[in-house]
């Protein structure tokens, strides 16, 4: 669909009760088990923990490394503002998005989501919603590299990813 | 004005980024993404389909008919593919 990442969605009104989400953009490999022990340390109010990790594929032994470029500073901005959202509409404990840049190998981790409420709707929908909208906004670009040596391309957009981001402007919040 | 290019629109073009001097009559990023079109083949093959070509104004997103008036910063890209 034209243009569709720049429908804007709403911003959040400022609640004192939102979460502070963590956002980071890096080169280093992510450790998954430590972003998600970060959301738990030293509490006993967390019920529920939803952890996605997206991982490179090595599309059936025909990729060697997928190359992610992005827009320094913009791509934490934006991750930031859709992670600000998700603060608002769930009563979450805690948001950590952490995306990879740089050469990504098959089996690597190339993006973690973590959210942490009293109760599970609120993490299952809050991660599902990040995801949804940092396929859509979060400026990110994957290239491919062929094990085969030859010269890959980049990697199309998907109309499947912008049909999920746009559902979450007609479910109704749970959590 | 600073634009910034990435993906293929950045290999499309040959350039990272570059500095222009856009005249009056180009008033919204629009206008731009036609008027950068002119600027070389290598331009006019990144942007030959303005309608795919996604724009953030001083790192937020854009839509073509949102004015570039005192905008320090616009970045011409495709769509994006992370997560």
């Amino acid at each position: 669909m034209a243009n569709s990442p720049s429908r804007t969605v709403p911003t959040p009104m400022a609640d004192p009760a939102a979460v502070e989400p963590s956002v980071r953009v890096g080169t280093d490999p992510i450790d998954v088990a430590a972003e998600t022990d970060a959301l738990t340390a030293g509490r006993t109010d967390v019920g529920a923990v939803v952890a996605f990790t997206g991982l490179c594929r090595d599309e059936a032994g025909r990729l060697a490394v997928l190359e992610l470029e992005h827009y320094p500073g913009m791509a934490e901005a934006e991750i930031g503002r859709i992670a600000a959202q998700a603060a608002a509409r769930w009563p979450l404990l805690g948001l950590r998005v952490v995306h990879r840049s740089g050469p990504i190998r098959p089996g690597e981790v190339i993006v973690l989501v973590a959210a942490a409420s009293a109760h599970r709707a609120a993490a299952f929908e809050a991660a599902s919603f990040l995801m949804d909208f940092l396929k859509t906004r979060a400026p990110f670009w994957k290239k491919e590299h062929l094990a085969d040596g030859s010269e890959g391309s980049w990697v199309e957009a998907r109309d499947a990813d912008d049909a999920a981001a746009e559902k979450w402007a007609h479910l109704r919040t749970e959590g | 004005m600073r634009v910034v290019y990435f993906a293929w629109v950045r290999e499309r073009v040959g350039l990272e980024e570059e500095d222009v001097e856009v005249p009056a009559e180009v008033k919204t990023a629009g206008d731009l993404v036609s008027w950068l079109r002119e600027r070389s083949p290598g331009h006019a093959f990144a942007l030959e389909e303005p309608d795919i070509i996604r724009i953030a104004v001083d790192r937020v997103h854009a839509q073509p008919d949102q004015p570039i008036a005192g905008a320090r910063e616009v970045a011409l890209f495709p769509p994006m593919t992370g997560g």
